[in-house]
């Protein structure tokens, strides 16, 4: 048991790092000097672009040699520090604290708004399996699956909220996640009207593909000797579909929940430019129009960083939900 | 209870970016989770073709895929023949005589002086004067065309997503191939490839090497670029190297199990050499498995451009493509002008839904499973 955590966590840093040497070869895939992008105008001696030039090169750590740069940024990023916008001269993490709980919460809620929908969808359209509502609700579900999340939030934004005026189409209030990253303060009540769309519009992908998903698992444990068993024991029909079939038929669904969070990062990102909420996805935007690349560099490699370790985690929870991979993965 | 249909053990569903992906039965789960990640590979069974009756499905198309073949042909026919058909123009602007003449300029009094405030984008098939003369679709924000824009824009689109496609399917077929023939450390050295670059977030990975592969230093400002590397080539490779691992993984899992068979042994004991097996012998067994999903890959590839436009790194204006049309209008949507992000909207979604449905038929004809066991 010991050895399979340490194997685990040796592979998350694994990972980790070799995420972390993607984002640093990023900057050096800018064609030609990555310092002419950055500060464009910097050939004119004496100017102040010309100074920031300097600056921005001994910061980059672009004067040095290739491989004291690239341990420079390892050191950096393992200690915390993400680099530091040119110009103002803010930190990316400042960034991070008030980008990073909108964008964490807006998935969190897609998320549990994805399951609750789901799941009951699932249950349903496997337990009546091939009848009229079932087919109706997958071909709902392949419709779904082919709207593209911003053409959804658009269409939301304009319906919902430009011509029936229920919600407001732009604009985000803290809620319980951001005061503890920085000093905003919680407003529970228009936090939630802000998110609702927004959380609505990431759901409804995700709806699709775990309402299909458990339909089909749940179509096969339906036909496994126990629930043959549970049957005759006269239990009801409920009874056997929540307490005993829908157990094990969730387990993939967990999996993909746990990966599908790297399409729910990407989703977020355009959903959250789209409402117009200040989190990583305008923070990326900002970043590339200000042509701030330390600060993408940085962002992008939260992102990354973020998927794995919710994948780390979500490999952590199967052993503790389901003893036999236990037994399996210390065999 | 009603008794439920005969299914594999196994399970797939497309994941949000319409990938599709296998996922292990629990008692296998562990191998999922052993950072071979997700199992993206092999076996890609819809649940339609699950249910569906397989004979019906390989013999005659249905009604929905002679529809979306339809959709399909008009859509690649258009983008083609765009130049000769009589849309005009997609990049010229309306001039403001001829706005003026269609009535939709009125001077209104402020601070004192007249002034003339015309509404370009307004003149939608729908709007409310009951469609203003002028374009057939209506015009864009800039006055444009939104005919000629769309026309141009599934030029583009289809452009940018098949040859997103195509670089996938060559890079990450061949990576796959060689993975899944050779076996041992090469094996492992692409897969673990393969399963890094699964790591970062697909939209995320692709706006990162588009938005750093993009800029233009200051030398470059105000000269065209040349064609490979216009902003619409750059897509393609970013977008590209999103699709290596995945058809990566799935022509890696294919070859794993066609290289055992004897036909690949009879062809090693008369002394063919390894690229010859490869080719000759192996890879016309494993294209199925890669066709099927390239139809599903080119509508994730549509997307994934529209996305992008959205974040701003698109296709590069004025070049329409249907992600940039609606990405740059897209005020217009909550200001009167609806149609300027509805038209394009309409034609994605049809357009995705027809190549997700195609790909489900594909597949089920292929019948991939057959190339998984």
């Amino acid at each position: 048991m010991l050895r399979l955590i340490a194997s685990r966590i040796l592979q998350f840093v694994l990972v980790l790092w070799l995420v972390a040497t993607f984002t640093f070869l990023l900057i050096r895939l800018i064609p030609g000097d990555p310092v002419d992008v950055i500060v464009p105008t910097r050939r004119i001696p004496g100017s102040v672009a010309a100074e920031r030039a300097k600056e921005v090169r001994r910061d980059l750590g672009l004067d040095k040699p290739f491989v004291v740069q690239y341990v420079k940024y390892l050191g950096n990023v393992a200690t915390g520090d993400l680099g530091r916008d040119y110009g103002s001269g803010r930190p990316v993490t400042d960034t991070l604290k008030t980008a990073l709980p909108v964008s964490l919460q807006l998935m969190l809620y897609a998320q549990i708004l994805a399951l609750t929908f789901a799941i009951p969808l699932g249950v349903f359209t496997a337990y009546r399996a091939g009848t009229r509502a079932d087919r109706a609700v997958n071909a709902t579900a392949f419709g779904m699956l082919a709207m593209p999340n911003f053409v959804l939030g658009l269409l939301l934004a304009f319906i919902v909220g430009a011509e029936l005026k229920w919600l407001p189409t732009s604009g985000y209030s803290p809620g319980w996640l951001d005061p503890l990253f920085s000093n905003r303060t919680m407003d529970l009540g228009p936090h939630i009207e802000s998110m609702i769309l927004p959380a609505f519009t990431l759901a409804v992908g995700q709806i699709a593909v775990y309402m299909r998903l458990l339909r089909s698992d749940m179509i096969a444990t339906l036909q496994e000797n126990f629930i043959t068993m549970a049957r005759s024991k006269g239990l009801s029909d409920r009874r056997i579909l929540w307490r005993h079939a829908l157990r094990p038929s969730s387990i993939t669904l967990l999996t993909v929940a746990g990966l599908n969070v790297g399409t729910l990062i990407g989703g977020a990102v355009v959903i959250e430019v789209i409402f117009g909420l200040g989190g990583m996805g305008k923070a990326i935007v900002f970043a590339l129009n200000q042509k701030q690349y330390v600060s993408l560099q940085s962002l992008i490699l939260v992102l990354a960083a973020l998927f794995v370790l919710v994948n780390f985690l979500v490999d952590a929870l199967y052993t503790v939900v389901d003893p036999r991979i236990r037994r399996a993965r210390a065999a | 209870m009603p008794a439920p249909p005969d299914r594999p053990s196994d399970s797939t569903h497309a994941d949000g970016l319409g990938r599709d992906v296998l996922v292990e039965r629990p008692s296998e789960a562990l191998l999922a989770s052993e950072l071979e990640g997700l199992v993206v590979d092999g076996e890609l069974i819809p649940v339609a073709a699950i249910e569906a009756d397989p004979k019906a499905h390989r013999h005659k198309l249905g009604v929905g895929a002679w529809l979306a073949i339809v959709w399909m042909a008009l859509m690649v026919g258009m983008a083609i023949l765009a130049p000769i058909l009589p849309v005009g123009d997609p990049e010229e602007t309306i001039s403001a005589e001829e706005i003026r003449e269609q009535g939709n300029c009125v001077t209104v009094e402020r601070l004192g002086r007249e002034i003339e405030q015309c509404n370009i984008a307004a003149r939608g098939p729908f709007a409310d004067d009951g469609g203003a003369p002028g374009y057939l679709l209506g015009g864009d924000g800039n006055g444009r065309s939104m005919a000629a824009r769309l026309v141009y824009g599934a030029r583009t689109s289809l452009f940018v997503a098949t040859g997103a496609v195509l670089v996938g399917f060559v890079f990450g077929g061949s990576l796959g191939l060689i993975a899944g023939y050779f076996g041992g450390k090469i094996d492992t050295v692409l897969t673990g490839m393969f399963n890094v670059l699964l790591s970062i977030p697909a939209i995320i990975l692709a706006l990162a090497l588009v938005s750093f592969l993009a800029p233009q230093s200051s030398e470059g400002a105000g000269v065209d670029p040349p064609w490979w590397r216009s902003s619409s080539m750059i897509l393609i490779y970013a977008i590209g190297v999103v699709a290596i691992p995945l058809l990566g993984r799935i022509t890696r899992a294919a070859t794993l199990t066609w290289s055992q068979r004897e036909f690949v042994l009879a062809a090693r004991a008369q002394g063919a050499k390894n690229a010859r097996i490869m080719i000759r012998e192996v890879l016309p067994n494993v294209l199925p498995a890669m066709l099927s999903i390239t139809l599903l890959g080119i509508a994730v590839a549509i997307v994934a451009e529209g996305a992008l436009s959205i974040l701003g790194v698109g296709v590069r204006p004025p070049t329409p493509s249907w992600g940039n049309i609606i990405a740059l209008d897209r005020a217009y949507l909550l200001t009167g002008a609806p149609h300027i992000v509805l038209e394009p909207a309409t034609l994605i979604f049809v357009t995705v839904l027809s190549l997700n449905y195609l790909g489900d038929v594909v597949r089920a004809r292929f019948d991939v499973r057959e190339a998984g066991i």
